[in-house]
């Protein structure tokens, strides 16, 4: 049907806009797990054959600049797109044009990339992706090292949908501070709104420094000026500086949207209201103060001065203590509640066991003498994935199973939910518990096979067979929203008993939103709403 | 079921969305300008190979005061359209615009000068790496405050800007952003840096 196409092709509708987001970046994430599939297929066995060192090069940058510019980033600005809108009674984004213009600059930025593989230039000819790494470290970077077009189209894509993701985040920011509704002043605004808000932040001021550097590494490579250039005098150290300076900001980036899904799922299936909920937004903007500075902790390994050291070292640190108090938090949301476990709950209360164990090795990274032992092992792939898939992407797909009867009025099936839960908890641990120990024994990350006789072998076998599980739980997701949109039990507007405003809508909401705009006297409007005896308000 | 529970006729007024929005874009782009300016403070007296700034810079006091100066023109302008004044505000806008171009003509020749006679380009060494970058990332700013301004003059002739005070107050507000910068690259090209 070409005219429902074009609906979706020309809308400027924040929800139609989240939807778009949010099925192009799972799309994403299926086309770079492949790619993570076949690098573990390659690792599986010492004198792996399946793969030639340079393809491999180019499966873990095209893998990285994925995970982190196409999956993490993207799908949470749909989620925010989704959510902020209906959590603060608001009918649309500020502005709903500069959000479909986000949206295109991150699509085709995506398929910039990847179009790199049959257009790009490289030593090789033709068909050469992006084989730098995805902190693309100069003088790699520089024309002597990196011939043809491949690093180019690494930098245009990522400057692309960088562009669209500072323009959804000047737009989230917008929408918060000037389209609530009546009552809703920012002390009742819903955690996930104020962290939103928060993230937003950090993208306007920590995405610069990347896309500044890139534009430098282009001057460098394309009109000769001298940035990165050794040679003439520039400093190779100064892209590391600039590419952390937005790297670590980006990790809270992506994690606080995490944290954002999971405050508000854990108070529902808890029966009670987030514990030390100004705890939290305080806990929130700090991190994203301390964010900005502790980006060298990635360097350590350049020899820093003894000072800096010290002053990365501890900002490091410090920012375990607003973490801290997060987890604590929720778990003190979930003591004493009504726990329910359904599979949005499932996928948060393994968040919190797995995201406290990522924040212990980065705490343990932190210390500059450890990370010197170990940096560039596979112990750091096995933290940050720590982080990113057992923090991040179990709350990301907590997050699906609870919103998606919103946007669709329909209820995933929770037979195939659970069954995706375990299979995914079987496999991530599998795979990446392994992985620390396989790194702790001195397995270089990045490398595309290893002789056999170091202890690595059955680390990385049991690493490679994990990844069957992850499949088959991602496989269970697909097929449950398949099935789930042509025959799920229909989710009704409130299917989970909740208390933000989005559950005040129809399943899936109208066009505009509120037939009536609402107006609010707590932060959980809803709860006022069921129980007029006894209200929230009457305590604030 | 929409909730809304009477609160009679409370106030609420919430920040204008247009102002915001500019607020955040001037802060990204301010966060752009300071990795280029730290950039050319790191590599201030480390090229190889010369011309130095002290050999080839001269202080440029005219564009300067042009540009400064067009940040009075386009306040004016604002006021005047706010106020209705149709007159004053192509007025103004087109004095803005010709200071403006007058600032991008004294750029241009600058950069002839350096280029032809100082034989100074952006793969000399390190100090034309940063300078000409720098420079000319202000430089395209001025060039898109331009654009912008020229298409609102164009509104004004047609008679097409009545009514639009709030929006060209924010177009105001970028262009006082880009002059703002100019004082620090002035500072760290013309002051510091020679």
């Amino acid at each position: 049907m070409p005219s429902k196409l074009h609906e979706w092709i020309v809308t400027v509708d924040h929800k139609r806009l989240g939807i778009m987001y949010i099925a192009t970046s799972l799309f994403f994430f299926a086309v770079a797990g492949i790619l993570a599939a076949l690098m573990r297929a390659q690792l599986a066995f010492p004198n792996g054959k399946l793969l030639p060192p340079q393809v491999f090069n180019r499966l873990f940058t095209v893998h990285g600049t994925t995970m982190v510019f196409l999956v993490g980033m993207p799908f949470f600005a749909g989620l925010a797109n989704y959510l902020v809108p209906l959590m603060i009674g608001a009918r649309d984004m500020a502005f709903p044009r500069l959000n479909a213009f986000g949206y295109w600059m991150f699509l085709f930025g995506g398929l910039l990339l990847y179009f790199s593989y049959v257009a790009a230039e490289g030593l090789a000819g033709h068909g050469t992706a992006p084989d730098v790494g995805w902190f693309a470290y100069a003088p790699l970077t520089e024309r002597a090292f990196s011939r043809g077009t491949s690093t180019d189209y690494w930098i245009l894509s990522i400057i692309l949908s960088g562009i669209g993701s500072t323009a959804s985040a000047i737009n989230v920011i917008a929408t918060v501070i000037s389209m609530r509704c009546k009552g809703m002043t920012l002390a009742r605004m819903p955690l996930f709104v104020w962290l939103m808000l928060v993230v937003s932040a950090m993208v306007v001021v920590a995405l610069p420094p990347l896309t500044a550097a890139q534009i430098m590494l282009l001057l460098d490579r394309y009109l000769g000026a001298h940035f990165f250039d050794t040679q003439a005098g520039g400093s190779a150290l100064l892209w590391q500086h600039f590419f952390w300076l937005f790297g670590h900001p980006e990790v809270y980036i992506l994690m606080l949207p995490g944290f954002a899904c999971a405050s508000e799922i854990i108070p529902v299936f808890s029966r009670k209201p987030i514990f030390g909920r100004a705890a939290m937004i305080g806990a929130t903007v700090s991190i994203g103060i301390l964010a900005v500075g502790v980006w060298a902790h990635h360097m350590f390994a350049v020899g820093l001065s003894s000072s800096s050291n010290i002053f990365f070292v501890t900002s490091t640190m410090l920012v375990g203590v607003p973490t801290g108090i997060k987890i604590f938090n929720w778990l003190g949301t979930m003591y004493g509640g009504k726990l329910r476990f359904d599979t949005p709950m499932l996928f948060c209360v393994a968040f919190l066991f797995q995201f406290l164990i990522a924040g212990l090795t980065g705490v343990m990274m932190a210390a500059a003498p450890f990370d010197w032992q170990l940096t560039d092992s596979y112990f750091v792939v096995a933290h940050f994935h720590y982080v990113l898939l057992g923090g991040l992407l179990f709350t990301l797909f907590g997050a699906i199973y609870y919103w998606f009867p919103k946007a669709t009025g329909r209820m995933l099936s929770e037979t195939l939910g659970k069954w995706h839960f375990w299979l995914l908890v079987i496999g991530f641990h599998m795979t990446f518990d392994t992985l620390h120990f396989a790194g702790i024994l001195g397995m270089p990350r990045r490398i595309y096979t290893y002789a056999a006789g170091r202890g690595w072998e059955n680390l990385n076998l049991l690493a490679s067979i994990g990844v069957i599980f992850q499949a088959a739980g991602v496989a269970c997701l697909i097929w449950n929203i398949i099935r789930s949109l042509r025959k799920g039990a229909l989710a009704g507007n409130d299917p989970w008993d909740a208390w933000t405003l989005e559950w005040a809508t129809p399943s899936p909401p109208p066009e505009y939103n509120f037939a009536i705009e609402p107006e609010v006297r707590s932060s959980r409007p809803l709860w006022d709403l069921k129980h007029p005896e006894d209200p929230d308000w009457k305590y604030e | 079921m929409t909730p809304t529970i009477a609160m009679g006729t409370t106030e609420w007024t919430l920040p204008d969305r247009g102002r915001v929005g500019v607020v955040c874009l001037i802060a990204t782009e301010f966060a752009l300008f300071t990795i280029f300016v730290v950039a050319y403070v790191f590599y201030i007296g480390k090229s190889l190979t010369g011309p130095t700034p002290s050999q080839v810079l001269e202080l440029p006091v005219w564009p300067t005061v042009c540009l400064l100066s067009s940040s009075i023109t386009v306040g004016l302008a604002a006021r005047a359209l706010e106020n209705g004044r149709m007159p004053g505000f192509k007025v103004w806008t087109g004095l803005t615009i010709l200071l403006g171009l007058e600032f991008l003509r004294q750029t241009a020749l600058e950069w002839r000068h350096l280029i032809a006679d100082c034989h100074l380009t952006i793969t000399t060494n390190l100090f034309g790496t940063t300078f000409y970058s720098l420079v000319g990332l202000h430089a395209s700013h001025v060039i898109l405050g331009l654009t912008l301004l020229s298409l609102t003059l164009g509104l004004g002739l047609r008679g097409s800007m009545h009514g639009q005070a709030r929006r060209f107050e924010l177009l105001a507000w970028y262009w006082h952003f880009v002059d703002a910068v100019w004082v620090a690259v002035f500072t760290v090209v013309y002051v510091v840096g020679r």
